[in-house]
């Protein structure tokens, strides 16, 4: 993020000064910031039908057409339908635990990967690649083989042991790219004044790891909670908010999953631009020779 | 403790990978042994699995499904050719143009990863239909016949897939676009080069490993999925995803699923590698 700001000051795009080009350099300038909002529309559009009818007051059960507005769907959102409630209760334990799980796993991986000299490097990096370039639908087919051999009933804790392995692979390849550059003088430098080794661990490779570390379990915690194929074919009976959804995309969707579906991404963009913005100030406030993890 | 360690520092890296690389190992490798095991076997879920090697498994499925895989092939590399056509002009603006709205804009690009993707997918399905929000209107001012559809067909199916997995190709697309040094593009348009030779000639094959990491984030998922044939498509566009969900959640053919699931990935493997292969030099980490 650093190099990020510090480049732009520099070699930036350098503005012309607008008016005094001729109309059609200014409307050929324009033409990718315009494509570049259309596209931004297109990301948003189902996004923003979704929002939209939570608001909707259908006659039915169907939710297709606009029939009026209300507030009703939102004033009861936990009340109509308890199964959707057990849903979600459902996903945020799978995901809050299989995050967890899969940070320290992938976490210690990554340790070891990028500050360790050892044998059988290959293999370990064929063994975190291949479920990532497997389909989904495959992880969840084998998974549910294995479970079906060895007679295990699906539920909560298969969705756990599915969601835990391919979070793994995530989090080790994001904790690796934050380790790639990392400056081992810092440690050197404690070992040297005496501190042991784990207390050169605690108070200074994981201080500077901790952001990578963040950043890896906000991305196993949005794959789990949003996840739908590999837990098809774990949950068995168990439901999950993306399975409750298409169970009931058959028969019609009420609006409360859309109100839900607003909620959940209202929480997510409170919650991201207040950690851009504190990132944006500790950028500015951290000191220029700050070793970037 | 850390007497222990220092005599043993070998172990360290070791006891590090236990936890992870044995769940690895018994929940993805050993799966994935145990199905191509079950693709082997002959038998009813009621009756139990026998082992009989029956190897012309394989051609079975093959043939049998060989509609659908085909159409998941073609529909994967329409799908990864969109999503790239669609992202790469987005990523060079926000890499090059973003200014100070680069990590909004970058924002915009995964904030609809927090909206569950079957919802959108369900939006979509709303959007799309016959008489529904956007044909609708467009057949009321009679701009389009009445009979004019996009659900069902394989454009919606193609559509939906393009829609989903675009932020996945816009972010390694960025990746690579933003590491790209200003001064050597500078330095080929003082060399007389014109804006496009200096694309053509510096900036885009910079960007190839880019191009690389995203094209197999859009082609893996895309080949494997049933989602949107399943909510934006009719029985003419079913994938490969499909016959396999329905064969393991339905009609409960572990076998034939298990084979086809194989074949599905042992296929991708395959073609990754050939890929690989063929820009060769790029790094296989995605």
């Amino acid at each position: 993020m650093a190099t990020l700001t510090g480049r732009l000051a520099t070699t930036g795009d350098k503005p012309p000064p607008e008016r005094g080009l001729p109309l059609g350099a200014r409307l050929r300038r324009a033409v990718l910031p315009v494509y570049t909002g259309l596209v931004v529309a297109y990301l948003f559009l189902p996004i923003a039908v979704m929002i939209a009818f939570g608001f909707n007051d259908p006659e039915g059960r169907f939710n297709y057409a606009w029939e009026g507005f209300t507030l009703e769907h939102w004033q009861n959102i936990f009340n109509r339908f308890p199964a959707l409630n057990e849903a979600i209760k459902v996903s945020l334990i799978v995901a809050t635990i299989s995050t967890l799980v899969a940070t320290t796993l992938g976490t210690l991986i990554g340790l070891a990967l990028t500050r360790y000299e050892f044998r059988g490097r290959g293999p370990l990096n064929v063994l975190i690649f291949l479920p990532i370039a497997t389909p989904e639908i495959v992880l969840g087919a084998s998974l549910l083989a294995m479970f079906a051999s060895l007679a295990v009933t699906r539920g909560l804790v298969t969705i756990l042991i599915a969601h835990i392995m391919f979070n793994i692979s995530y989090v080790v390849i994001t904790i690796r790219a934050r380790l790639a550059g990392y400056n081992r003088t810092l440690e050197e430098a404690a070992m040297d004044l005496g501190a042991d080794e784990f207390t050169t661990f605690r108070k200074v490779t994981f201080p500077l790891i901790f952001p990578g570390i963040l950043a890896a379990a906000l991305l196993a915690f949005a794959l789990s909670i949003d996840d739908f194929v590999i837990t098809q074919f774990t949950a068995g009976r168990t439901s999950t908010f993306p399975l409750w959804v298409y169970g009931a995309s058959r028969i019609g969707i009420p609006p409360q999953v859309n109100v839900m579906g607003s909620l959940i991404f209202f929480i997510a963009l409170v919650g991201i631009s207040a950690w851009i913005l504190l990132a944006r100030r500790n950028l500015s406030t951290a000191p220029p020779t700050r070793v970037d993890a | 403790m850390s007497g222990w360690l220092r005599r043993h520092r070998g172990l360290v890296p070791y006891l590090f990978l236990l936890p992870g690389g044995l769940w690895l190992i018994a929940f993805f490798l050993v799966p994935v042994l145990t199905m191509a095991s079950v693709s082997l076997q002959e038998g009813s879920l009621g009756t139990g699995y026998r082992m009989t090697f029956n190897f012309g498994i394989f051609p079975e499925v093959i043939s049998g499904s060989s509609t659908q895989l085909i159409r998941s092939l073609l529909f994967g590399l329409i799908v990864t050719a969109l999503t790239l056509l669609i992202g790469y002009p987005m990523a060079y603006t926000i890499a090059f143009r973003g200014g100070r709205y680069k990590s909004i804009l970058l924002l915009l690009v995964i904030l609809p990863f927090f909206t569950s993707f079957i919802i959108r997918t369900i939006s979509w399905q709303f959007i799309l239909a016959d008489n529904g929000f956007l044909l609708g209107t467009l057949k009321s001012f009679g701009w389009l016949d009445q009979s004019f559809r996009l659900l069902a067909t394989p454009v919606a199916v193609i559509s939906g897939i393009t829609y989903n997995f675009l932020p996945f190709v816009v972010l390694p697309l960025y990746v690579a676009l933003e590491k790209i040094d200003h001064r050597l593009i500078e330095a080929a348009t003082d060399l007389y080069a014109s804006r496009l030779q200096a694309f053509l000639r510096v900036t885009l094959p910079l960007s190839l490993p880019g191009v690389f990491a995203a094209s197999l984030l859009a082609f893996i998922p895309a080949v494997g999925d049933y989602i949107n044939a399943e909510l934006l498509g009719s029985r003419n566009e079913t994938m490969i995803g499909n016959v396999i969900q329905r064969q393991f959640l339905v009609s409960n053919d572990y076998p034939q699923a298990s084979a086809l699931s194989l074949i599905l990935m042992i296929g991708l493997l395959i073609s990754v590698l050939l890929y690989t292969r063929l820009l060769r030099g790029q790094e296989l980490t995605v």
